[in-house]
């Protein structure tokens, strides 16, 4: 009887972490439903980004206001494993403060005491985070695309940590002998006394509730990530680690366009020759992207990373000019069609069935994409290196390359270019004018 | 004017140090051909062996690109490689950060690698070199704000050789509140420039011409012929074409030296 508790640890901490597992597996599937595209050269510049942009929150502290609170938030997600695992030993093995022996009450203190502050810090924060949010009119969390679950999703994690933390402290501070020794309790000090009136037998069980409640929590959450934006705090890492590396302004240059603007320019090649070896497999290519699937995996994992901050379209120039595109919907849309595609396998024994959906059209419109200046805006200000615009720009091509949708001025620009070298109507011999002209 | 193409020095069996690519909107936009100008007379003061393509030139393909037309892009690249490789060129010139752009980071994968220089940083370069000065006397003390274009910015960082020029001039510079990184697209990018905006409250060169006044500028100097015409176009719907002057950089430094 007595190891019940331990058994019963044990059980929820296999299924909080058994289905966590599951969840895991599902978003590595979804994301390689991405076209390849190598992304491991450089590795010590990939290094070196992912330790200064999301070890370093080296973007996020370009707003300072948000970017300090989020540190401090961060900071303190970190720091609360350490704690975390005291109440994982502590609850399988039966023992209590396990640290506090190995690490002997200085140490033990130190920390615990350093968690306590942090605990406040990020409590108070959160309060700020979630004044920002609900009560003053920040433009960015109040545009059409965050109506709904995004808000709500914004608001939920804010109260889990509110509880999170606040747990911890109660938990300290009904710990009666804890409190006696006087070690590490900078803040649960000042709560011990609203439990003064209180038997040594309901404190006990007040802490030990605490003790249950945070850590079912803690496994809750981490569970809740898939589901939410937060799973930015697991995705960021990998994400900075394989952003693009080369200039902004370097868009890539289709291979399978190349080979056959390669063929059409070669006066050799046979038109009717017989394809070479081994090219029969190849599938004829779509050009650019009208689903999911058509992106590449990267463009995928930037999907679910986004934490839907909206730094992006409150830099970018469309959006602020009331124009229908948002870079975040972009994202936000984009992982919203990927979750259904998956769940789409999953629900068809894992292959997808024509849904008659796609992410053009469906989710994105062709005004969104074509009100893009390709300026980088969005791509410079997200704080976890995420590009929009390659979103955009894959998805003109395929309504340019594939369904010639361009808007017709566009299409004049291009006849033009074809016809005379340039994308007004001028002739090609008169490119020279301007030198006699003053 | 007397502007050399590469077909005339290949007679001569000469090889000029650099080639300057024009561009569509330097060769036919009657605004941007005044940059053109200006900029081959800073080319000329410095003695600048340079020649252009001249009706051997063609469209980058820059705007086909960024409209989503890979094809029409790649097949004037090639074409572009085939010119520039058959002259030889190594190192391109330009007064447009699209052109820039494209031949710096998209036409070497195709087999057009060159060293490329915008305007504003071969400028620089003579400078530095001592093969040109500029005068600080004739504007000096003008209120000036400059306008990052995106694909000279952002897209390439380059933030400083523009306002190195500046400084020289012996302006006074006041930075716009977006600047550098956080600078507002013109409007122009994107093949944005060869259609009408989708629906808004505002055109975004407006927007943008609205950071630039906020400084209270006499002068709104950029680097780029297309955001040139957007800032223009803006001051206009401002109604202070009196009071303020859309200048590319070139144009000062011609301005400045008597050109
Ligand atoms: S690149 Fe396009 S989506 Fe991104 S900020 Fe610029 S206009 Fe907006
Ligand atoms: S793409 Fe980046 S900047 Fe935009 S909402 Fe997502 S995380 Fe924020």
């Amino acid at each position: 009887m007595e190891y019940l508790p331990n058994i019963f640890f044990a059980l929820i901490l296999i299924a909080g972490l058994g289905f966590f597992a599951s969840n895991v597996r599902k978003l590595i599937r979804n994301i390689k439903l991405g076209k390849d595209i190598n992304r491991s050269d450089n590795q010590p510049a990939r290094w070196k980004n992912m330790a200064k942009i999301a070890l370093g929150q080296y973007k996020m502290v370009r707003r300072p206001v948000s970017g300090i609170l989020h540190v401090v938030v961060y900071l303190g997600f970190i720091i609360i494993n350490i704690e975390v695992l005291e109440i994982i030993i502590d609850g399988l093995f039966g023992t209590h403060r396990v640290f506090s022996g190995v690490l002997g009450d200085g140490l033990y203190g130190f920390l615990i005491g350093t968690f306590e502050i942090l605990a406040a810090l990020v409590f108070i924060a959160v309060v700020v985070f979630w004044w920002r949010r609900n009560i003053t009119q920040i433009k960015r969390f109040f545009n059409k695309e965050m109506k709904g679950w995004p808000k709500n999703d914004g608001n939920i994690i804010l109260y889990f940590e509110m509880v999170l933390m606040s747990l911890f402290i109660i938990m300290n501070a009904t710990d009666v002998p804890f409190q006696q020794a006087g070690i590490g309790n900078p803040i649960s000090q000042f709560v011990a006394p609203w439990f003064s009136g209180f038997s040594p037998e309901a404190l006990h069980t007040i802490e030990k509730g605490a003790w249950w409640i945070h850590i079912i929590g803690i496994l809750i959450f981490l569970n809740y990530l898939y589901y939410s934006k937060h799973l930015h705090i697991l995705l960021a890492f990998p994400n900075t680690f394989y952003a693009k590396l080369k200039p902004k302004g370097q868009l890539d240059n289709l291979a399978s366009v190349t080979s056959e603007v390669k063929m059409m320019m070669d006066p050799d090649a046979d038109p009717y020759a017989a394809p070479a070896e081994g090219a029969e497999d190849e599938v004829p290519e779509k050009f650019g992207a009208s689903d999911v699937t058509d992106l590449n995996w990267v463009q995928l994992m930037n999907a679910y990373t986004c934490t839907e901050c909206g730094r992006c379209t409150s830099a970018c120039p469309a959006n602020l000019t009331g124009k229908e595109l948002s870079p975040r919907k972009i994202m936000m849309d984009t992982r919203d069609r990927l979750e259904e595609v998956g769940k789409n396998i999953d629900a068809n024994g894992g292959t997808f069935v024509d849904d008659g959906k796609q992410l053009l059209n469906d989710y994105i419109s062709p005004e969104e994409l074509w009100a893009c200046t390709s300026c980088n805006a969005c791509v410079q200000e997200c704080p976890v290196n995420i590009d929009p615009l390659s979103i955009i720009m894959d998805m003109r091509r395929y309504l340019v390359m594939e369904e010639s949708a361009a808007p017709q001025e566009l299409n004049m620009m291009m006849t033009n270019i074809e016809n005379n070298g340039a994308p007004w109507q001028y002739s090609q011999q008169d490119r020279l004018n301007w030198k006699d002209e003053e | 004017m007397n502007v050399p193409t590469m077909a005339e020095m290949m007679a001569q069996g000469k090889q000029p140090e650099v080639l300057f690519w024009v561009g569509a909107a330097g060769s036919y936009d009657d605004r941007a051909k005044k940059i053109t100008r200006a900029f081959v007379k800073i080319l000329q003061q410095a003695n600048v062996d340079f020649a252009v393509l001249g009706t051997e030139e063609s469209s980058t393909g820059d705007a086909a690109k960024r409209a989503g037309n890979e094809f029409l892009f790649q097949m004037q690249a090639m074409m572009n490689i085939e010119v520039l490789n058959g002259y030889e060129v190594k190192t391109i010139v330009t007064c447009d950060p699209h052109s820039f752009n494209t031949f710096k980071n998209e036409y070497p994968s195709l087999g057009g690698k060159y060293e490329v220089f915008h305007h504003t940083q071969f400028i620089k370069k003579l400078i530095d070199e001592g093969r040109l000065t500029v005068d600080d006397t004739n504007l000096k003390g003008k209120r000036l704000t400059y306008h990052d274009p995106c694909y000279l910015g952002r897209a390439n960082d380059v933030y400083e050789s523009p306002r190195d020029l500046i400084r020289r001039l012996g302006v006074n510079l006041t930075e716009m509140k977006r600047n550098k990184s956080t600078a507002l697209c013109c409007g122009a990018g994107g093949a944005q420039m060869f259609k009408e905006p989708e629906k808004g409250d505002k055109d975004i060169n407006v927007l943008r011409t609205e950071d630039a006044l906020e400084t209270k500028p006499q002068i709104i100097a950029t680097g780029c012929p297309y955001c040139n015409t957007m800032m223009t176009d803006g001051v206009k719907f401002k109604e202070k074409e009196s009071q303020v002057k859309v200048q590319d950089i070139a144009e000062l430094i011609a301005e400045a030296n008597n050109l």
